[in-house]
């Protein structure tokens, strides 16, 4: 079904949180402090107020209180401390855009800097242990002897993989809408959640969360960037309380590089041991990261290795070292597509050590129940989604040597790689409605960041009513209505559309009662998912998929052109196949930009991502997608929601880049093991 | 971003005047590199004089043989003229590979031109940079610089120039054409441009105030087989790691005249006459290529990260070259 707001989005209908029209609006920008660490000594503002139409200045001098302070990142200038290049340390408050970006340069910050470190290595002597890894995993697991089984294997690699820093860099960048009225708070915000978001804020500002409304009816993409309310949405707010006028703030695509979040830098060491027959003796993933000073963010990166493959001996690590820079947050797929990127290049190279075809050995070590924690899986087809993408891609009959296939200047490789991504759900609410016109609504305050979520709980809604789909609304994107968690973790629809069904299943129950007769104040029904949900049997809930990459480089300059990229996946039911395939598309167009370009690049003497907008952090365009294609496998699980639907939103970022690394290697025979996988790593 | 004036020119004296009357007057063109940078608070005028009215939008033959091209005429209005096409190929495929097409089609011959360097530094305010801020210091050559230059560099400066269509009209010996508070004058390329020497904030030998009203392409018939080829870090839409522009002109299986030039590896665009003038006279073969290619590349400075753009470009120049074969 096509996008029910697609003509809003397209003939500019639609509005976005920066559009809204609002009599007397100011506008606020931020000053970011040009120091990685230290102390605020000054902030002198004077010759910033005295221009004409500059309404206030915000700063740690005299800074407004703000009543929660325990998340660094929303605790604007609530103390002097610099903790990262970037951070927000002053706003200008005006009557135009204009007029606040000429006074952001009169503030004049004098600081006492400290000395600073950013720089991440594998053997940094600050290199901890966290107590958990998001959002609850156990930081390290283990059991047999890895050690032994590598030194007993017939075929054994013991590899090192590292990612750069990677932003997020959704196509509407932050922005927020603030208003008050009568000591209660209006957001219009570019934000992933609005119940959650709603309770952050009312939490800093110290309000209770009836006071405070976030409204989000569309949303520019997040990719996690947007999963909590980030600074933006907080200083809105204290500009527009301390004018008492509305207030709209605008994050830059440079700041977006600063204190939006980013994916963690990792380096990941992979080892891995296997008999005579290819069948894995030991799996070992062992993860260094980053974090912040201030905040810890501990990215999952080796839990998928905990559920891929069977192995006697394994075990996985994670280590962070804090270093003074913006805390880290969510990227679509945390933990799995930097991980996945680093398990399934290993497994290639251990295909190779084997003499075995690599979706061989993966069909060899695919496990009954998962590998640690012996639960069952409530579906698990990645060899289904591997044989079915070997036959479509013609992967039978390939040559494995590598470097030998030339078409004029090009060599040519395929490759493939597995995905994975956890099915995770929250409890949500939801109501459904019917009016005496017969038309249903349904209210969730789910979110659509572009991803069709309206569409697809529009269909879950009049299917689950039995009605056609014209007769539906799916009321989303409002605080105001029934409370739901964030369009993340893969997680939206699986929740919500629970909620709907539930409702809609009480509604249907109610019309009954009624005799199927509507009274004109219509008959509303509630569904809530919490009970369900505590009473669900233990499951490992997974979905799978498997990519194959088909890539071209140029010999004389290293050039990487991917000429074909293939996805199958078993990701339960699919409601929606048009937005599911752009879903699917999408993280692996973002798995491409990940494998060849995207890159944050550290300033190590001044401590910021210094190639901080879109002519230097390089995404793919479309002459980068040649031939692209998604396709899934049908998978009846009854262990899942209503829908029989696993999440859909991450996995197609899962596994991409080492698809393509592993057919840059099969094309070239270089191993490149530093993303990205740039001209420089591959020429001469 | 400071408040500025905004003037319309309708003539060179006229816009010479109006830019001399401000203390820090620029002109404007399709503003696509020059309001970026006002954003950015690298360049800060106090005037714009609009030159995009001025009467310099045609591309004309002259009786030479060669073609006149004025400096307001768009970038991509330039890489579609049937002449251009036809007689110097490689121009309208540089035009082509740079930027995108709506950036084309605001961009005008001038300001392409004198678009400012791409080294992160210079872009960022926060940052100390030579060119931006004279005396400041280079960053760039112990920080970032796996995209910068190779060649000619100083202490005081190891940026690139970006322009993709200048190094095309440095193979072909373009002509600049000035008119400037000392009168008009005539500039040849490559010498527009200059070395960063230490005072890498001048780009260019333009003085204060001059105005580029057009660029004469010499006739120079074998351009017709010209090429331009552009090896970037993402297929479409990124500034050249390193670009080749190139015209060979064989006779009997010798070379007896040729044109190269490079991007992305110097502060100018940069001919290789070196190369030049070995392959003059050499036979048209792979080899001496490749031995043309190594004098040129002899002179080569690489710093610690950027060294990979001597193979790469050894590589793009002798395949373009077999190309033009
Ligand atoms: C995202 C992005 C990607 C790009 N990629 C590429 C690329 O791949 N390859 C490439 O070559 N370029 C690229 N560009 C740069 C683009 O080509 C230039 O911005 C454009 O050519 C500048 O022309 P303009 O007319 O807009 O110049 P303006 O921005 O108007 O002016 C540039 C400079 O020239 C001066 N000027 C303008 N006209 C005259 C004149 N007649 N006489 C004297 N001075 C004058 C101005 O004062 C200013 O200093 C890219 C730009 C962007 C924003
Ligand atoms: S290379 Fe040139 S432009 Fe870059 S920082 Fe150094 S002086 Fe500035």
């Amino acid at each position: 079904m096509n996008r029910v707001e697609g003509v809003a989005k397209v003939t500019g209908q639609a509005r976005y949180a920066y559009e809204y029209p609002v009599e007397g609006v100011c506008h606020a920008v931020a000053v970011q402090a040009d120091i990685p660490r230290g102390e605020i000594i000054r902030v002198d503002a004077r010759e910033a107020l005295a221009l004409p139409g500059v309404l206030a200045v915000l700063s740690c001098e005299g800074a407004p209180e703000l009543a929660d302070t325990s998340d660094y990142e929303l605790a604007l200038f609530q103390s002097r401390t610099v903790a990262y290049r970037g951070q927000i340390v002053a706003a200008v408050v005006a009557e135009t855009l204009e007029i606040a970006r000429q006074a952001q340069r009169l503030i004049k910050v004098t600081y006492r800097p400290g000395e600073f470190d950013v720089r991440l290595t594998g053997t940094h002597p600050g290199l901890y242990r966290p107590d958990k890894v998001n959002p609850a995993y156990p930081t390290d697991t283990g059991q047999g002897d890895v050690e032994a089984a590598m030194a007993a294997a017939d075929s054994s690699v013991d590899v090192t993989y590292t990612t750069p820093a990677l932003h997020n860099n959704p196509m509407e960048p932050h922005a927020t809408l603030a208003l008050w009225e009568d000591g209660d708070l209006t957001l219009y915000d570019s934000i992933q959640g609005v119940s959650t978001g709603r309770d952050s804020v009312a939490k800093v500002f110290g309000l209770p969360p009836e006071q405070v409304r976030v409204h989000a009816p569309h949303v520019g993409g997040g990719f996690g960037a947007k999963g909590s309310p980030r600074p933006n949405a907080i200083l809105a707010a204290m500009c527009a309380r301390a004018i008492r006028r509305p207030v709209k703030l605008a994050v830059t695509r440079q700041q977006m590089f600063s204190f939006t979040g980013y994916r963690t830098p990792t380096i990941q060491r992979v080892r891995l041991a296997a008999d005579a027959g290819g069948l894995l003796t030991a799996v070992a993933h062992d993860v260094v990261e980053q974090t912040s000073r201030v905040t810890e963010f501990a990215e999952q990166t080796a839990i998928a290795t905990r559920i891929m493959y069977g192995a006697p001996n394994r075990g996985t690590s994670h280590r962070l070292a804090r270093l003074d820079v913006p805390t880290p947050s969510w990227m679509r797929a945390p933990g799995e597509c930097p991980g996945m990127y680093a398990l399934e290049s290993a497994m290639d190279e251990l295909a190779i050590e084997c003499g075995l075809d690599p979706i061989e050995l993966r069909i060899r070590n695919d496990p009954a129940t998962a590998p640690e924690s012996g639960k069952p899986f409530s579906s698990r087809n990645l060899v289904a989604c591997l044989r079915a993408g070997a036959e479509r891609f013609g992967w039978d009959g390939r040559d494995p040597r590598p470097g030998i296939r030339r078409e004029g200047r090009w060599l040519v490789g395929t490759g493939v790689a597995a995905s994975t991504y956890p099915v995770y759900r929250s409890p949500c609410r939801a109501t459904a409605r019917v009016g005496p016109d017969g038309r249903y609504t349904v209210a969730v305050a789910a979110t659509d960041i572009g991803t069709g979520a309206r569409t697809t709980l529009t269909l879950i809604a009049a299917a689950a009513l039995g009605v056609p789909v014209e007769r539906v609304t799916a009321e989303i994107g409002d605080s105001a209505l029934p409370p739901a968690p964030v369009a993340g973790g893969s997680m939206g629809t699986g929740s919500w559309g629970s909620a709907v069904v539930l409702a809609c299943r009480a509604l249907r129950r109610a019309l009954d009662e009624h005799a199927g007769a509507v009274p004109d104040t219509g008959i509303e029904a509630y569904g809530d998912t919490a009970e369900e949900l505590a009473g669900q049997q233990d499951f490992a809930r997974h979905a799978f998929g498997a990519q194959f990459a088909e890539v071209r480089v140029d010999t004389g300059t290293g050039e990487v052109r991917v000429s074909r990229l293939l996805g199958v996946f078993a990701a339960g039911r699919i409601i929606n196949p048009k937005t599911a395939r752009s879903q699917f598309i999408g993280g692996m167009t973002m798995g491409l930009g990940m494998a060849l370009m995207e890159e944050s690049v550290m300033d190590h003497e001044f401590g910021d991502y210094l190639n901080h907008d879109f002519a230097q952090y390089h995404v793919p365009t479309i002459a980068d997608i040649r031939d692209i294609d998604a396709v899934w496998i049908e998978e009846d699980d009854a262990h899942l929601n209503p829908m029989g639907s696993k999440g859909i939103g991450e996995i197609g970022i899962v596994g991409t880049a080492a698809a393509i690394g592993n057919a840059v290697h099969h094309a070239t025979g270089r191993r490149v093991r530093d993303l990205p996988i740039r001209i420089d790593r591959l020429v001469g | 971003m400071r408040p500025f004036v905004y003037r319309r020119a309708t003539d060179a004296q006229g816009a010479v005047a109006t830019f001399e009357a401000a203390p820090h007057a620029m002109y404007l063109g399709g503003g696509t590199n020059l309001v970026d940078l006002m954003r950015l608070g690298v360049a800060s005028p106090d005037l714009l004089v609009d030159v995009t009215g001025l009467p310099y939008d045609q591309v004309e033959e002259t009786p030479g043989g060669g073609l006149r091209i004025g400096a307001a005429v768009r970038n991509s209005d330039l890489a579609a003229d049937a002449a251009v096409r036809r007689s110097y190929p490689v121009l309208s495929q540089a035009l082509l590979a740079g930027a995108s097409g709506q950036l084309r089609n605001l961009a005008t011959v001038g300001g392409n031109l004198l678009q400012r360097t791409r080294c992160p530094y210079f872009q960022d305010v926060s940052k100390p940079c030579n060119k931006r801020d004279p005396g400041s210091g280079c960053p760039a050559r112990e920080g970032e610089h796996h995209n910068l230059a190779i060649f000619g560099h100083s202490a005081s400066c190891v940026a690139t120039h970006p322009s993709d269509m200048a190094v095309a009209m440095a193979a072909l010996g373009a002509v600049v054409h000035v008119e400037g508070p000392g009168g008009p004058r005539r500039i040849g390329m490559p010498g527009l441009h200059r070395l960063p020497g230490d005072t890498p904030e001048r780009d260019t030998v333009l003085e204060p105030g001059e105005l580029i009203v057009a660029v004469e392409l010499p006739a120079l018939p074998y351009a017709a087989r010209s090429r331009y080829r552009k090896v970037r870090e993402r297929a479409s839409f990124a500034f050249a790691v390193v670009a080749v522009a190139a015209a060979l002109d064989v006779a009997d299986g010798v070379v007896r005249d040729c044109r190269v030039a490079l991007g992305g590896v110097a502060h100018v665009p940069w001919r290789a006459e070196l190369l030049e003038t070995t392959l003059r006279g050499a036979p048209a073969t792979r080899e001496s290529f490749v031995v043309a290619a190594e004098a040129e590349f002899a002179q080569a400075r690489p710093l610690r990260d950027n060294a990979y753009k001597v193979p790469l470009a050894r590589n793009v120049i002798v395949g373009v070259l077999e190309e033009l074969l």
